[in-house]
């Protein structure tokens, strides 16, 4: 059992509560956001395996290449062009495709392998952890996200995704099996939550929400739940004491303030995904 | 010899377009015709690499030299292996820009400017 | 002029901060860079004066008719968007490697429309913007295509504020590329000043000069002093400092721009930021 934790709106706690979530509920965490990941920070667990994440290139041997362009015309991505006389590779661009192969007449083509990320996984209390890291520069999460999604374990895992509705997010939800959808109560935070639902809705995935920072009053949010059926995990208040905590890395499941309602807020949702 | 310029427009009295990648137009001038031709810039539609897809149709209309604002590493990569030569031009009509390069007033690009160039 | 307004990690104040500066400058552009989740617009009740298609990606499209079912081209494809002569859309990059290998001929690439773009007119200025389909692909070239859309707009002093979103990937690389300067908005917790970190090695790929600012900076007044310290051997400016500020909810949820608030603190501190980054700016041009 996979359940991924997305928003739509960055900040809005995916991390605080995917990582306090698996804690409570004894689960794996995975970070698949990639770009930024963050989890590890508040769950810090020790790494006990590294690994690069490798994306191939084309390379030409300009001996054998005949100059027809064919490969240049093939690639939809500009990661090769005809100059005079030679064919330049640009590999940042390439997907990885291998169209370019396929053209070539000239068996000119071989691929090589380039580093775009690491995956790292370790143990933080007794639960798995596992993430993947973009390096700096590189356009393209995705390919790191999947690698990541593809090599886990048969284990239930809490998919911390990253921000937004396309295609980052697309790729972790094709390897969930339900949501939890993480939201505050603001305008900003309404208007988002409704583009991840529909997103969710469109894969045909369950899911509930969880709203965080919560202001303990009849908000917009929970209106929007109501009106729409929407299931409403539970709520995570805000508080000064929250955040501080937060913001120097801690785990709110580790205060007594807030371990009932992590604990509360699991049981709901394991029930609700009949798990 | 062929010249290709950068351009807002299709005809030669558009302006220069100080974009290289994503300019609408190239327009082509025929030193021996002494005529102008418009192409579309396939840079413009592309998603990465529109620096690349602009200098590769430039280099197939077998133009000498390209008159615009600057060039990105991609494009001027390919633009020296395929052995044109650049020029950096203001945002002149294109006639104007031509006929400065044919008076020698017009400062060649020797190396690459930022990628993106133009993306004000 | 041309100001990026970043963060690296979500939530940090970006769209607030870049509609009260909006609000501060006189001739003003917008972009809402953050087209996954858009939400500047909100804060206007603009016109939309045109509106276009944008097509941000090729995908896959098999002619059953003429499909024989060899299985050829599933084999070929790299990215699984093939079963059972299907080509799954989310997954589909593209790439055309199943054209190539079609022994019928019968898959053809054709052109996604994957959002529509905007520009919206508000009592100052224009924004830029898209709504972009759920799970669409293509957000750099989308990031792009609004900030060409914006460049009509242009005049001799206006400034193009561009709202980023979080992360390093390609739509934040594409609102990074050859702008003036690059603000980051960051919060003092150890989460922000991890991908504070990402988003300036970033930076420092593009050569634009990186501003920081440090929004809801007394939560955690050690955190704000560790972020301080490390702009400081960066040899970076924090420009600002925001004081946490209950009216800052409050302009998101009534959807006007803090700067409609005299007496908010953040008002205040945005405002001296501004005069800060406008120092620095005129150094600069130096």
């Amino acid at each position: 059992m996979n359940i991924a934790i997305l928003s739509g709106k960055g900040g809005t706690g995916k991390t605080t509560v995917s990582t306090n979530l698996a804690m409570t509920l004894g689960v794996s965490y995975v970070d698949c956001d990639v770009e930024e990941p963050n989890g590890f920070i508040f769950l810090n667990p020790s790494i006990q395996k590294r690994e690069d994440v490798f994306v191939e290139y084309p390379v030409i041997d300009q001996k054998k290449c005949v100059l027809c362009g064919a490969c240049a015309k093939a690639c939809q991505f500009n990661a090769l062009a005809k100059a005079g006389k030679e064919i330049v590779v640009f590999e940042k661009l390439c997907h990885d495709c291998g169209a370019c192969r396929l053209v070539c007449k000239a068996d000119a083509l071989s691929y090589v392998k380039r580093s775009m990320g690491k995956l790292e996984s370790g143990m933080a209390k007794e639960i798995n952890c596992y993430r993947g890291i973009l390096n700096v520069g590189e356009p393209m999460a995705v390919p790191v996200m999947r690698k990541l999604l593809k090599e886990l374990p048969k284990e239930d895992h809490l998919v911390d995704c990253p921000p937004g509705t396309s295609c980052n997010v697309v790729t972790a939800l094709k390897y969930v099996d339900a949501a939890i959808l993480v939201t505050e109560p603001s305008e900003f935070g309404l208007h988002d939550l409704k583009m991840a639902v529909e997103l969710v809705r469109l894969y045909n995935i369950p899911y509930g929400i969880i709203i965080n920072k919560d202001d303990g009053q009849d908000n917009m949010v929970k209106n929007y739940c109501r009106t729409n059926e929407v299931k409403l995990f539970g709520t995570v208040p805000y508080s000064m004491e929250a955040a501080a905590l937060y913001s120097k890395g801690m785990m709110l499941c580790e205060n007594d303030n807030h371990k009932k309602n992590f604990i509360h807020m699991a049981e709901k949702i394991k029930e609700a995904f009949t798990w | 010899m062929k010249i290709a310029v950068s351009a807002t427009g299709q005809n030669k009295e558009s302006l220069l377009d100080r974009r290289f990648g994503r300019c609408d137009y190239f327009l082509i001038y025929d030193t021996e015709a002494g005529e102008y031709k418009a192409i579309g810039n396939n840079g413009v539609s592309s998603g990465g690499g529109a620096g690349i897809a602009a200098a590769s149709q430039v280099i197939e209309e077998n133009v000498s030299v390209i008159i615009t604002g600057n060039l990105g590493p991609n494009a001027f990569e390919l633009i020296e292996k395929a052995g044109i030569k650049a020029y950096s031009c203001e945002a002149l009509p294109v006639f104007r820009a031509v006929e400065m390069f044919q008076k020698n007033g017009l400062s060649d690009i020797n190396a690459a400017g930022n990628a993106h160039y133009g993306m004000k | 002029m041309v100001i990026s307004v970043l963060s690296g990690k979500g939530g940090t104040g970006k769209t607030t901060v870049v509609a009260a500066l909006s609000e501060l400058a006189k001739n003003v552009i917008k972009v809402d860079c953050d087209v996954d989740a858009p939400n500047l617009y909100l804060f206007y009740k603009g016109m939309d004066v045109e509106k276009k298609n944008f097509y941000g990606g090729k995908c896959a499209k098999i002619n059953k008719s003429l499909c024989i079912e060899c299985e050829i081209c599933e084999e070929v494809c790299k990215f699984g968007a093939i079963k059972n002569w299907t080509i799954d859309p989310f997954s589909c990059e593209g790439c055309g490697a199943c054209t190539l290998v079609c022994p019928q001929n019968a898959i053809k690439l054709v052109d996604e429309k994957t959002a529509d773009t905007f520009i919206t007119k508000t009592d100052k200025g224009i924004i830029s913007r898209a709504m972009m389909g759920i799970g669409s692909d293509g957000s750099g070239k989308l990031v792009t295509e609004l900030r060409k859309n914006a460049n009509r707009f242009i005049e001799k002093n206006s400034i193009t504020f561009l709202d980023g979103s979080p992360g390093i990937g390609c739509s934040v690389i594409a609102s990074i590329t050859d702008t003036d300067i690059a603000l980051i908005v960051t919060e003092p917790t150890k989460s922000g000043l991890d991908d504070l970190k990402r988003i300036l090695e970033l930076a420092e790929h593009f050569e634009t000069q990186v501003m920081i600012c440090v929004n809801k900076y007394d939560i955690n007044p050690d955190m704000t002093s560790q972020i301080e310290n490390f702009a400081r051997e960066k040899n970076l400016f924090v420009v600002g400092k925001i004081p946490f500020d209950q009216l800052v909810m409050k302009s998101v949820n009534t959807l006007k721009p803090i700067t409609e608030f005299a007496e908010s603190p953040a008002r205040t501190a945005i405002l001296e930021m501004w005069v800060h980054m406008n120092k620095l700016m005129k150094k600069y041009k130096q």
